[in-house]
């Protein structure tokens, strides 16, 4: 990281801290706004939160592998999360997997060259009633055939 | 928001926003714990504690702060009721948190959103927003002086395990979503050791039309132990699939003709942690003294795969596990592994039975309700669909037993 990329992160991650408070309750929000913004949450990202919340870095990074939607790692732009589970999955859940597979040339848990999307598997996304559906960054899309699904991806800028 | 205009008899019966809140604000705490108590009204995510004793327990409760949160992390596969509630009856749950409020004497309510449901957040929010400037959130709320009371919203970050009540406390004070050991229970030591109250966002949603209508009128829907009414997501093989109200006590048989549902095979009543119900047990009932659920309600016909259908559970349940205590973490592991020993044809029976026994331990032995539940699917469809399971060549069929 970059002298400067690591001062804007700094300054960042205090203006949330301003925002949500210096409490360890305030870890997932703050988090989870990084993630947001960054696609990812990179080490100095961790070290900076657990200085300014007065916790151990060890402490951020256990609560950033926890949970399905925090990464430390970079991923795509767009994350895009195909419920798998098995109301979907009745409704022809693998044929859109395999479809968007195909179109984009990476499989379920990587990232494109060119870093636009990830795939990947979420489990039940609460719409059962009307899937196959996937959550692309924070919205949803459902009724999904394989090539509905391509042209939401295709359509995204 | 758009309204579906949906029929019910209790929970989408009319109500306008604030009606609940004038009414309780009117009346004193003992008398909505009384209503509430009347009323018999049981947690809806699926446990069914009544929820007049919770209330009761944090209300008595001596502490500088109290809280109320809302459990809307719904990730119960097959369950999406409260998403249906928030989007389209989000009155409801935020006059039930304020009642809740009034009543256990908090002044700040939380809702516990599920990530998944993010984009929900702007349209909630403008809600809370809309709600303080009509005076039904804020400092003295409609008048009535010394009455404070405010709710946030949180959102989780995609762990199913943290819909337990004190996994999802956890992860509110920042840590990682574990269950704490029980006792002691949120309403003695909850977020941030204070009493709390934790509701599921439909037993919330019942609680303005409990105070509006008179927990008597509540009580007559229903059966005798399961009092109101329930809402149930359908999903799976049907004509119709969605939100469905209906009273507490309807038979299965009976909620498949409403969906149009034809050749069924099997229902998952209660989600991935629920039990499968084969053909001959359609008329059994759904309630908490027989079927109970949270909700969910998922129809598999006759073209379905059962071991298909356990794999899934079992893979998502090896997913979710959050890891802490071993007879969930190892024992569905070895679940799972079972299921896909069955579908390669590489199984002894005796070792499947040993399986089931591993099953009963972790209904046991389990720390949290995750790997408490997590076995029933798998010992209830390998019970109830061993033919097709197992001698899918034999003379069995694929009726189950």
């Amino acid at each position: 990281m970059l002298v400067t990329e690591k001062n804007n992160m700094t300054e960042e991650i205090e203006e949330l801290v301003r925002r949500y408070g210096r409490e360890r309750s305030s870890l997932l929000p703050i988090l989870q706004s990084i993630q947001r913004k960054h696609k990812h949450i990179p080490d100095f990202a961790q070290q900076e939160v657990a200085r300014l919340l007065d916790i151990h870095p060890v402490e951020v990074f256990s609560v950033i592998s926890f949970y399905s939607f925090l990464n430390t790692k970079p991923k795509g732009r767009f994350i895009v999360r195909l419920c798998q589970t098995i109301s979907c999955d009745l409704q022809g859940k693998a044929a859109v997997s395999k479809a968007i597979e195909r179109e984009l040339g990476i499989t379920f848990g990587e990232t494109t060259k060119d870093n636009k999307f990830t795939l990947e598997y979420a489990n039940c996304v609460g719409m059962c009633d009307q899937g196959p559906a996937m959550i692309i960054n924070e919205r949803v899309y459902f009724k999904l055939t394989p090539e509905k699904a391509v042209q939401i991806l295709n359509e995204l800028k | 928001m758009e309204k579906n205009n949906r029929k019910g008899t209790v929970l989408f019966s009319k109500y306008t926003r604030g009606e609940g809140i004038k009414k309780v604000l009117s009346i004193s705490r003992e008398d909505v714990l009384f209503e509430l108590r009347e009323s018999k009204l049981k947690g809806r995510g699926g446990a069914g504690f009544p929820t007049a004793t919770k209330w009761t327990i944090v209300a008595a409760a001596k502490s500088d702060q109290k809280y109320i949160i809302c459990n809307a992390d719904e990730g119960e596969p097959g369950t999406f009721k409260d998403r249906v509630l928030l989007l389209e009856y989000p009155e409801l749950v935020f006059d039930g948190m304020v009642i809740a409020g009034y009543t256990i004497g908090a002044t700040k309510g939380i809702v516990y959103l599920r990530g998944e449901y993010e984009y929900m957040l702007k349209s909630l929010e403008d809600y809370l927003e809309q709600m303080r400037k009509d005076n039904l959130l804020g400092k003295n709320i409609i008048g009535k002086k010394g009455f404070e009371f405010d709710i946030e919203i949180r959102l989780g970050s995609g762990a199913y395990v943290c819909g337990e009540e004190t996994a999802l406390i956890e992860s509110l004070e920042g840590n990682r979503g574990e269950a704490r050991n029980r006792p002691p229970y949120p309403v003695n030591t909850g977020f941030m050791g204070k009493p709390t109250v934790v509701n599921n966002v439909e037993t919330l949603a019942s609680v303005p039309h409990i105070i509006a209508k008179g927990g008597t009128w509540f009580q007559k829907h229903g059966t005798d132990k399961s009092t109101g009414s329930k809402l149930f997501s359908v999903s799976g093989d049907c004509g119709k699939p969605g939100v469905y109200e209906l009273p507490w006590g309807t038979k299965i048989s009976e909620l498949l003709k409403i969906v149009g549902a034809e050749n069924t095979k099997a229902v998952q009543v209660g989600g991935a942690s629920g039990t499968c119900i084969p053909k001959s047990q359609f008329e059994r009932t759904l309630a908490y003294e027989d079927a109970a659920t949270g909700g969910s309600i998922m129809i598999f016909n006759e073209s379905r795969n059962m071991l298909h259908i356990l794999k899934n559970f079992m893979e998502f349940f090896v997913e979710e596990s959050c890891g802490q205590c071993t007879p969930c973490r190892i024992g569905n592991t070895k679940l799972l592994e079972g299921v896909e020993m069955i579908e390669r044809g590489e199984f002894t029976f005796n070792y499947v039975n040993q399986l089931k026994e591993l099953g009963r331990t972790m209904q046991v032995a389990s720390k949290c309700g995750l790997g408490q539940s997590s076995p029933n699917s798998f010992i209830s469809i390998l019970e109830n669909f061993k033919d097709e399971i197992f001698f899918q060549n034999g003379n069995g069929g694929t009726h189950g037993k």
